[in-house]
């Protein structure tokens, strides 16, 4: 089931808890360890704001038997407002619906559906197009 | 009547209404060949990846947002639902996770059908009266279970309401005074590993929704020494379109007091939320000075009836997060199929 593995990521999953470098101010996400050469203090733990934009999407029809239920769903290429690029679902949207340079921001969903009716349930960050208010 | 010994008050709400509505014709279509009519227009429909435990962070961050809060000064974050994803393991654990609030938090999960969430709100007040906490969470949650060709399904959706709790001097709306009514009328119950409820037809309606509703607000206006033409607007649990209007014509409202709260003719009864829902739709209208009578219904059963007005704050606060509206105008129907689909009532083997 990978508890341990999911627990360990609730601060990326959760929160969209990145890092900031603290003389650069650079932004990297997700949060990893040290590389080679750099100190374990040089990295300090910032959330992100949660915006960006598409820079490429494809939509995926056929998948893996955990992501059945929410198939054809997107899968997009996000450039994120603080700079790093991820990717990400996207939800609460049809394919038709979306374009490269569309705002999108963040929302915490289930990431899949257990095969195993007793397998723990993982969320995370998802993103959506911005909510827009009636006119 | 209960009042806080120290002034309380609701210093953030929020709300979130999932995308997706099936059409009550819809549903009629499948199981009457469209005979029947159906009790309320479409009703919300949680999309795949939706549950309690997502919507209820969504609603929460917006409250957290009205309330210019910090996460981690909330003392509380309690879920009021009947559709905890799961029996065991609390809802509120990971929804205060996703918010930042851990680990100095008290989070439970309230069970009490469609009151649940006021009853975290009756908590709440408590907590910050007492002084124990500053700030309370409490949301009410639901994806509604219904039997599939039961009359509960043209109803039973989805969506999620949260109310920052805190001292009155900081609230967008003061709660001046509350009561519950509570009596065992087995009117609506699900067994425990049941997957759907059962209802008593026509029991549900007066011994049920009607007195226990009427009860709780007929009191809190006595004890106030208050009538309906001294509130504003009033919401009423709705789990359809008729029930809260009737209860509101019985106890001397008009129907432009419900109108800005009565949302299940457009999204059903999202059960734990429902009313809590109906009051931030209120506020999203609300001026500083207005009067609003709040009274939620849980089956089997009890209502909660709530006396707030609204402080100056609102008019600053209420842009803060997206509205009732922007929710309700996202709507994007699905049908049958994809609804079965979703709620994973198809066995895939």
């Amino acid at each position: 089931m990978n508890l341990a593995k999911h627990w360990r990521q609730k601060g990326t999953y959760y929160l969209f808890q990145g890092q900031r470098h603290k003389t650069t101010g650079e932004i990297r996400f997700p949060a990893r360890p040290p590389m080679l050469g750099e100190r374990a203090d040089d990295w300090l733990p910032t959330v992100l704001s949660g915006k960006g934009e598409i820079y490429s999407f494809t939509v995926l029809r056929q998948a893996a038997t955990e992501f059945e239920s929410a198939t054809p769903f997107a899968l997009a290429l996000i450039r994120l407002a603080e700079g790093p690029m991820i990717t990400a679902q996207l939800t609460d949207c049809a394919e038709e619906d979306l374009f490269i340079g569309q705002p999108v921001e963040m929302v915490t969903r289930l990431l899949r559906r257990p095969t195993d009716k007793d397998g723990v349930l993982v969320y995370g960050y998802k993103f959506r197009p911005v909510l827009s208010s009636p006119s | 009547m209960k009042q806080p010994e120290q002034p309380v008050g609701v210093i953030g709400y929020g709300v979130y209404i999932p995308r997706y509505r099936i059409a009550g014709r819809e549903i009629a279509r499948i199981w009457t060949d469209g005979q029947n009519v159906p009790p309320v227009e479409s009703k919300s429909v949680p999309g795949p990846d939706e549950d309690t435990i997502t919507m209820s962070i969504e609603a929460s961050r917006n409250a957290l947002a009205r309330a210019a809060v910090p996460a981690e000064q909330l003392g509380a974050v309690w879920v009021g639902s009947e559709s905890h994803p799961y029996s065991v393991k609390p809802s509120g654990t990971i929804v205060a996770e996703a918010l930042g609030t851990t680990p100095w938090i008290s989070a439970a999960d309230w069970q009490f059908a469609c009151k649940a969430g006021t009853e975290a709100l009756t908590a709440g007040m408590g907590m910050v009266s007492s002084g124990m906490s500053r700030y309370v969470l409490a949301i009410g949650a639901d994806t509604a279970q219904a039997r599939p060709g039961d009359a509960l399904e043209y109803t039973a959706s989805a969506g999620a309401a949260a109310l920052v709790i805190g001292p009155a001097d900081e609230s967008l709306a003061v709660i001046e005074a509350m009561v519950s009514y509570v009596t065992d009328t087995p009117d609506f119950f699900r067994r425990a590993d049941r997957p759907y409820p059962v209802h008593g037809q026509r029991f549900t309606g007066e011994p049920a929704y009607f007195h226990h509703s009427r009860s709780a607000a007929q009191r809190l206006l006595e004890d106030l020494g208050r009538t309906p033409d001294d509130y504003t607007y009033a919401i009423f649990h709705q789990p359809n379109a008729k029930f809260p209007q009737a209860v509101a014509k019985q106890l001397g409202f008009r129907p432009e007091q419900i109108a800005p709260g009565l949302l299940s003719p457009q999204i059903g009864n999202i059960y734990s939320a429902i009313a809590m829902a109906g009051l931030a739709a209120t506020l999203d209208v609300a001026r500083p000075g207005d009067t609003i009578l709040m009274v939620s219904y849980g089956s089997s059963a009890g209502s909660d009836a709530f006396s707030l007005r609204v402080t100056d704050a609102l008019l600053e606060r209420r842009p803060r997060a997206p509205l009732t509206a922007t929710y309700l105008a996202r709507q994007e129907f699905v049908d049958y199929a994809i609804y079965v689909k979703w709620r994973n009532e198809l066995v895939l083997g």
